[in-house]
């Protein structure tokens, strides 16, 4: 090796040297970049979803809430033998009778035409009408004498009092007058409308009108419906995934039904509301719109999450518990009824919980079999028609009174209640059953 | 009244149960022997002996009685129902089946001879409903009976309980597992049945490949436009477009959380975003739909109408100007959010499946951990993530209360997002709401759609499982 090259060489491994270095240095920055890119991404990515949650939770909250509150209208109303004919006591005009009365104790003149009671009118309540008639029916004796009446408000009313309506708005774009509005200040600072817990929410049947239309015979149906759904779904899943992990030989049946439950769980749910509406109603005559029917479809529905979490709980219990069993001499269905199926049952219960929390919510399938219709009274039995609380929510969302919009979102705070109480039960006796082998 | 009489049925259940087993009990005592069986399986067979073939009776009853009711009452059809058009034949009957189960009736009014054939026949099937069930009553009382008392006859120390006890739990469990596979047959059966009838009126290939969909099949015959239009091209085009829209939210939020909490997090976090993100898995779709409908559809109208607002005169400007709340893309962004904890709980599993010696391995040659997240544990998650996004366009394709509540009516076959679209499941929503006689074109056409939304999901769902299958246990 020459001198030359000898230089030539070293001369290129200094001037490398450094080269390489901040290569590496400014390859090394980037790298680092990248990493701290990726993470951001990540933690962006968590966040548009809690954001969405939260977005979601606090809109609904911010509709929904003030439907707790209603406002409710107290007033002594003398049933006047002048205006109501004992013999037929169904023809009076309730209605007029009332808000005159109620005219007169707010010294709230009538005029010739009687526009001025109509007007009052559609603050007030036609309920009042009703229960004043209902009171006399059940006891005739009371014509002629002054009863006390409570009764929710119209709904644009109480929009008013919640301040839903506010006189801001151009008058020809609401739906209450500005004479409208000073009756009402009027008759709150008498002490005839009281605000309170909405408790009509919970204790009234669907209604046309807002102020009425209350959750109790949604939340029935939804009850006889998801008790029709477990009797049927719990033994039925709980015995087939008994059958598969513990009994069935390993062949070429057993595979497609498995293969068939994992499918079924992927089919989407208003599949199976078109085999109720044909199978169930169409051929089998089956009730429209009952709870059985609805049952029986979101049964169907729930049974492969039910297997799915079955079978994964049964194959938890180590085959140490089945061996000892049979050892001493059980027999293989005394094994898995006495040993096996109570050490699962914690997570069976866990999983059949949340999938019949999820069967609770569901809309698409009980809107196939009918159950969209008005159904003013509570469901008799599971044979009769019913609304549920999803579907009462799609009901009163499609509504176009703005006092639906508030009862809305209230029914959906009420659904989601009662899922997080069901999914909290459930969360509670895996807390406290679960164990680890 | 039938589920007293089934409660009845379970009290005696229990009864023969502990009658059966204190006979077993005393009848090996007075012989002085040990029963073959424990006294209890004696109380089991014959509790079961009282209940099995009771309650197929009563099940047979509640499943099949309306079909029998029907088809009784339905035999002879009165002359003046008869000069009904055949559409408005079903509706009467239907009527009539609601009137007496207490249901809701059409609004439509009978009178005159109508009025009399009504109140015959609703009459008529209330005697038909009143013989069936009582006939159905007394025969399961007498089965309830008749079984106990055979059941008791066969007891005796010698008896083989056990092993009968355990073949009828072994006949139960294999029922069960039957349902599942029943269940399949059955949306197979009724679809493939209904649609058949349907393509006896519209080919399949205009079905499949017409772009005019206008189902307004008119109620009278000799309306106009009784005709309708069946082509559900449109219809595929606002799913997909939907379907897109909901993949663009879903799958990248969906995925980078998923490796963000499997990869990042700490356990702290992980226990607090992983609840949240369950939370928003079990909210109910029809709370996505109000949600849609609500909030976010008014909220993106008014961005498009500001963002219009800046370009007075221009095209661009006017459309902005006036899109409206049931634009696609409000539909497909809400269907995302729904999505992400689906995709992101399906990848987390999977990204989580891959073994951490192949981390270890590309950290200590030192990539970092979003390189070895990107170029060894993704690649290594591959098929389990394309199977899981593969389940969750198959969920997008099926969800149906979101489209119902947020998407529109009109069938437009459009890829612009900002323009509104149906869907299938809309499609099949409107066409089955509401009186409708259910022979008609229209309702079956809900049938048709029903069948490709079937097949659609799910070869979705096969291939998404094929695809796990073949690539799971790669380094097991």
């Amino acid at each position: 090796m020459t001198d030359s090259a000898q230089s030539s060489l070293a001369e290129t491994r200094d001037v490398a040297k450094p080269d390489l270095k901040t290569k590496v240095a400014k390859r090394l920055k980037s790298r680092h970049a990248a990493e701290l890119r990726f993470r951001a991404y990540g933690i962006l990515a968590v966040s548009v979803a809690v954001l969405f949650l939260g977005i979601l939770l606090e809109r609904i909250i911010h509709q929904g809430y003030t439907a707790f509150v209603t406002h409710s209208i107290t007033t002594e109303v003398y049933l006047d033998p002048n205006r109501i004919d004992p013999a037929d006591i169904m023809g009076a005009n309730y209605d007029q009778m009332i808000t005159e009365q109620v005219m007169a104790k707010m010294g709230v003149a009538e005029d010739e035409y009687g526009t001025t009671s109509g007007e009052y009118k559609e603050i007030l309540s036609p309920d009042l009408g009703f229960k004043a008639l209902e009171a006399l029916r059940d006891n005739p004796k009371l014509l002629g004498q002054k009863i006390s009446l409570t009764s929710p408000i119209a709904a644009n009313a109480d929009l008013y009092y919640k301040g839903e309506i506010t006189r801001d708005i151009v008058e020809a774009d609401r739906n209450v007058s500005d004479q409208q509005m000073v009756w009402m200040d009027a008759l709150k600072t008498k002490g005839l409308v009281t605000s309170h817990f909405n408790t009509y929410l919970f204790t009234n049947t669907d209604s046309t009108q807002p102020e009425l239309a209350g959750l109790l015979g949604a939340i029935m149906g939804s009850a006889m419906m998801l008790l029709v759904t477990a009797v049927l779904a719990i033994p039925i899943g709980v015995g087939a995934a008994l059958f598969l992990e513990e009994f069935a030989p390993k062949n070429r049946w057993t595979a497609l039904i498995e293969v068939n439950i994992n499918n079924l769980a992927a089919v989407p749910s208003i599949v199976y509301g078109l085999l109720g509406l044909a199978v169930f109603i169409n051929w089998l005559g089956m009730p429209r719109s009952s709870p059985l029917v609805g049952g029986v479809v979101l049964a169907l529905m729930a049974l492969p999450t039910v297997i799915i979490a079955t079978r994964s709980s049964l194959r938890a219990v180590p085959p140490s518990i089945r061996e000892a069993a049979l050892g001493i001499g059980a027999s293989k269905t005394q094994a898995v009824f006495h040993h096996v199926l109570p050490l699962a049952m914690p997570g069976i219960m866990t999983g059949t919980i949340i999938s019949l929390a999820h069967a609770l919510g569901e809309t698409a399938p009980l809107l196939m079999i009918g159950m969209i219709s008005f159904v003013p009274g509570l469901p008799e039995s599971v044979t009769s028609a019913a609304s549920v609380l999803p579907v009462q929510i799609f009901i009163w969302e499609n509504a176009s009174e703005r006092a639906f919009h508030e009862r809305t979102a209230a029914a959906i705070i009420v659904l989601l209640v009662f899922m997080i109480l069901m999914n909290l039960a459930a969360i509670l006796l895996r807390r406290r059953f679960e164990r680890r082998w | 009244m039938t589920g007293y009489l089934f409660l009845a049925l379970i009290v005696f259940s229990v009864a023969s149960f502990m009658f059966g087993r204190s006979l077993a009990r005393r009848k090996a005592a007075s012989q002085g022997v040990r029963g073959h069986s424990l006294p209890a399986f004696s109380g089991w067979f014959v509790a079961i002996w009282s209940f099995i073939p009771a309650a197929l009776i009563l099940f047979v009853l509640v499943v099949f009685g309306g079909r029998v009711e029907n088809t009784i009452v339905q035999a002879d059809v009165p002359a003046a129902v008869q000069q009904l058009p055949e559409l408005n034949q079903g509706l009467f009957f239907q009527d009539v089946r609601a009137t007496v189960n207490g249901g809701m009736a059409s609004t439509t009014v009978y009178d005159g001879e109508l009025k009399a054939a009504f109140d015959h026949k609703v009459a008529q099937a209330k005697s038909v409903d009143n013989t069936i069930t009582l006939g159905a009553y007394a025969l399961t009382l007498i089965l309830a009976l008749a079984g106990a008392a055979f059941a008791y006859s066969r007891l005796s120390p010698q008896f083989r309980a056990r092993n009968s006890v355990e073949r009828w739990v072994s006949a139960f469990l294999v029922a069960c597992s039957v349902v599942a596979i029943l269940t399949t047959l059955g949306i197979i059966l009724s679809l493939l049945w209904e649609s058949l009838r349907f393509f006896q009126s519209v080919s399949p290939l205009d079905f499949l490949f017409g772009t005019h969909w206008s189902p307004q099949i008119a109620m009278r015959a000799d309306q106009v436009g009784s005709s309708g239009g069946f082509g559900a091209v449109p219809l595929f085009v606002g799913t997909f477009l939907i379907m897109i829209i909901a993949m663009c939210v879903a799958a990248p939020v969906g995925l980078y959380s998923a490796i963000y909490l499997s990869e990042y997090a700490s356990p702290f976090m992980r226990a607090w975003i992983k609840p949240v993100l369950e939370i928003l898995a079990g909210v109910p779709t029809v709370v996505y739909g109000f949600f849609a409908a609500l909030v976010v559809g008014p909220s993106f109208r008014e961005f498009f109408n500001w963002l219009g607002a800046f370009m007075p005169g221009t095209p661009m400007g006017e459309y902005l100007m006036n899109v409206q709340n049931q634009m696609a893309l409000v539909a497909g962004v809400v269907m995302g959010i729904m999505l992400i904890p689906f995709v992101s709980s399906l990848s987390d599993d999977i990204i989580n499946s891959v073994p951490q010696s192949l981390r270890d391995g590309s950290l200590a040659m030192g990539a970092t951990r979003s390189e070895t997240i990107k170029k060894v544990v993704l690649p290594a998650a591959l098929p389990g993530i394309s199977g899981a996004m593969l389940l969750a366009v198959s969920r997008a394709v099926g969800e149906t209360m979101i489209v119902t509540m947020a998407a529109g009516l009109q069938a437009k076959a459009t890829l612009n997002p900002l323009d509104t679209v149906t869907t299938v499941t809309v499609q099949i929503v409107t066409l089955l709401t509401g009186d409708q006689e259910f022979d008609s074109p229209k309702t079956l056409a809900a049938f048709g759609l029903g069948l490709t939304l079937f097949a659609v999901t799910l070869a979705l769902n096969l291939i998404a499982q094929r695809i796990v299958q073949k690539y799971q246990e790669q380094y097991d």
